[in-house]
């Protein structure tokens, strides 16, 4: 039991754990994206660059309102989430009837814009964000030093994924959202508003975003770049999970989170590119995705 | 008016005709400027080193040498730390606009493929960013001189004296590429050296990994007493912070940042950061000559900080090249790049920030190089007050001994 595959178990606990924690990150913006992509069809490349606005309106009602890390959790997911509304309106709307690469593009140049804005005015080498009192210090597992704030990072993101299934799955507002991805037109003829369901939808996606950011802001430095880095592996975790599928890409997200963690034990300088290579292979053999609907 | 063919190619001819022009103007006003390209990471996660502030005190170096008959543009770029965008707009910098001399060029592999290109165009390339030894090593070129520090210099300082200080058994996290590399290489050969072992590594990829967790475990498994992180800039300072925040220090691990900036102090904050031991060749605190050099110029760098040994390295190797062209006329310095080189290499350097030094044939130019710790919190006077001086290493020991590298250019 000292060692498994050559490698000292505690090592391996270890980074399993660790895997989970990077993988609650995945989990939480593919759902975001899993959810845009189902409703409104849009492939939404501006989610890392919300996430990374999430994490800086944490950091904003710190410095300049005073207002610590549970105001954030509660105040910068609204915040973001009413921006993404207001881009929705604007921009994205005007996009649904045309095909999806338009989406992408617009999108992905509201990423650069956003990002470039952050950049300008607060550069890029990041910003110290605190890990709240009641979160500091960590718990000896005996095989490694657990911190607190990242088991509670893991905690959290299954909570609100969660309850993000269980709202779209069990209840009657999830209920419309479901019909209206299928038959948008028959939904609205009979009364429901669905233009606006899509924004709340947009809305929703796009809190979710934020909400990873505030959970990112006391593990990584707050940063403009913090959402390029992590957008593309997401965009692969929701390929592999099937665009779209909601519990795919929860499950996925926690899954390549431990993938990677594992690969960074056996071959280190592979762990950016695991996940690709499982996309190329999931992609020929599925094309689907893994929990896709063909 | 309607915009009929034949006007459209007749303008068309015409814009072209202009276009062909055009460079050929500049090229006559420029015979009597010398333009001096500083390239380096303005948007990534070395640009907080060099960056904006290096272009700064580029310009400073030129306002302060002022108008010797000649004048100096500083024109400035982003190589993103990509070898390939790195050379491109190298070749465009000579080809197109008639740089003269390429400065800064920080992380090894861009720093490289820069050298290259400077060698084959024949054209000046002074390195201050970038720490791989090579370049003077195996890659050195007549056309190139490294100005601040390199790997040798930092593994002989801070890995030497970590050893001596009890820290005999290694495991290195190692930036996955050149200037990684020549760091790990480097300084593992001071800890055999010194009857100490390397017991692992981990190669992490570059750039893009933010977690460090996974490594830090791993370096612990190993039950090394030092971890020797070789990477810079913010790859550092998220080690260092999760090394802390993972309890790897208080089980008594020692960290060993083989690359750091007082700007990396500054970010991690003092609490986090002291203890730690770096190794420099410029603090602004150093003596009174620094300290005037640091007042004329911080109000032009990034809220008021003191320069770093990268932007000091900038400003004092532009001095020394505008002495150089000033020496020899622009016209045969704009000639070749060798040229330049070879009188800068046949002068002393003198400035304020680096005082007295010199210029081996191989292109390492020699200073000393200083090891400092990291104050605790109440042992700082003000701000920025970051380092307290361990111990000096002359010029002539802090670098590696010409005869060593595998220069060419020393055989010759």
């Amino acid at each position: 039991m000292d060692e498994i595959f050559g490698i000292p178990a505690p090592l391996l606990f270890g980074q399993l754990l660790l895997g989970l924690i990077n993988g609650a990150f995945y989990a939480m913006l593919s759902l975001g994206l899993a959810v845009i992509f189902g409703l409104l069809n849009i492939v939404n490349l501006a989610h890392g660059a919300l996430f990374m606005m999430g994490a800086f309106v944490a950091w904003m009602l710190l410095n300049y309102a005073g207002l610590g890390y549970w105001w954030a959790m509660l105040l910068s997911p609204v915040i973001v989430g009413l921006f993404g509304m207001a881009l929705e309106k604007l921009f994205i709307s005007r996009l649904y009837k045309l095909d999806h690469l338009y989406g992408l593009l617009l999108t992905f140049g509201l990423a650069l814009v956003i990002e470039g804005v952050f950049r300008n005015y607060y550069g890029s080498s990041g910003l110290p964000y605190r890990i709240p009192d009641q979160l500091q210090g960590a718990w000896d597992l005996g095989f490694m030093f657990m911190p607190v704030y990242r088991g509670w990072v893991v905690i959290a993101a299954l909570i609100f994924c969660l309850t993000t299934w269980l709202v779209i799955e069990k209840t009657r507002l999830g209920a419309y959202l479901r019909a209206a991805t299928e038959n948008a037109p028959l939904v609205q003829a009979f009364g429901v508003n669905v233009p606006r369901m899509v924004t709340l939808t947009y809305g929703g996606g796009v809190a979710l975003a934020a909400l990873a950011g505030v959970l990112a802001a006391p593990i990584y430095s707050v940063n403009p770049q913090m959402g390029t880095n992590l957008i593309i592996v997401v965009f692969a975790v929701v390929v592999i999970g099937g665009m779209g599928s909601i519990l795919g890409a929860v499950l996925t997200g926690f899954t390549l989170g431990v993938v990677e963690g594992l690969t960074k034990v056996f071959w280190p300088e592979a762990s950016a590119t695991v996940i690709f290579v499982i996309m190329a292979i999931v992609l020929l053999a599925r094309p689907a995705g893994l929990f896709g609907r063909a | 008016m309607t915009l009929t063919r034949r006007k459209l190619i007749a303008s068309a001819a015409v814009g072209a005709t202009f276009a062909q022009c055009a460079p050929r103007l500049a090229r006559a006003q420029a015979a009597n400027t010398i333009r001096i390209g500083v390239m380096n990471d303005q948007s990534g996660l070395y640009s907080y080193i060099g960056g904006a502030n290096g272009v700064a005190l580029a310009r400073a170096a030129a306002e302060e040498f002022g108008n010797r008959g000649f004048t100096v543009e500083v024109l400035q770029a982003d190589h993103q730390n990509k070898p390939d965008v790195g050379s491109n707009l190298a070749r465009q910098w000579i080809d197109r606009d008639g740089v003269d001399m390429i400065l800064d060029v920080p992380t090894s592999s861009v720093g490289l493929a820069v050298n290259q290109v400077c060698r084959e165009r024949d054209k000046a390339y002074i390195n201050v960013g970038s720490a791989t030894s090579d370049l003077t090593g195996a890659q050195c070129a007549p056309t190139t001189i490294h100005w601040v520090y390199d790997t040798y210099m930092l593994a002989k300082s801070t890995g030497g004296a970590t050893v001596r200080a009890g820290g005999d058994t290694w495991f290195f996290i190692t930036a996955d590429y050149a200037f990684g590399h020549a760091l790990e290489r480097d300084t593992a050969n001071f800890v055999r050296q010194a009857g100490g072992r390397v017991l692992g590594g981990v190669r992490t990829p570059f750039p893009g990994t933010t977690d460090f967790s996974s490594f830090l475990l791993q370096a612990q498994a190993s039950r090394a007493k030092v971890i020797g992180l070789a990477n810079a800039g913010q790859d550092t300072t998220n080690c260092i912070k999760q090394a802390a925040e993972f309890g790897l220090t208080r089980r008594g691990v020692k960290l060993a940042a083989l690359l750091m900036f007082i700007d990396d102090v500054h970010a991690l904050g003092q609490q986090t950061a002291q203890g730690l031991v770096m190794t420099e060749s410029f603090y602004w605190d150093l003596n009174d000559r620094t300290r005037a050099f640091t007042e004329r110029v911080r109000g032009r760098l990034t809220d008021r900080r003191p320069p770093n040994m990268v932007t000091a390295g900038n400003y004092s190797a532009v001095l020394h090249y505008l002495k150089a062209v000033a020496d020899m006329g622009v016209p045969a310095a704009k000639a070749s790049g060798t040229a330049v080189i070879n009188r800068m290499k046949a002068m002393p350097t003198e400035d304020d920030a680096f005082g007295r030094g010199e210029i081996r044939p191989d292109g390492r130019r020699i200073i000393p190089s200083y090891l400092f710790e990291v104050k605790k919190p109440e042992e700082s006077r003000g701000a920025w007050d970051y380092l307290k001086l361990l111990q000096t290493t002359p010029a002539e020991e802090a670098f590696r001994p010409l005869n060593e590298g595998g220069c060419p250019l020393v055989r010759s």
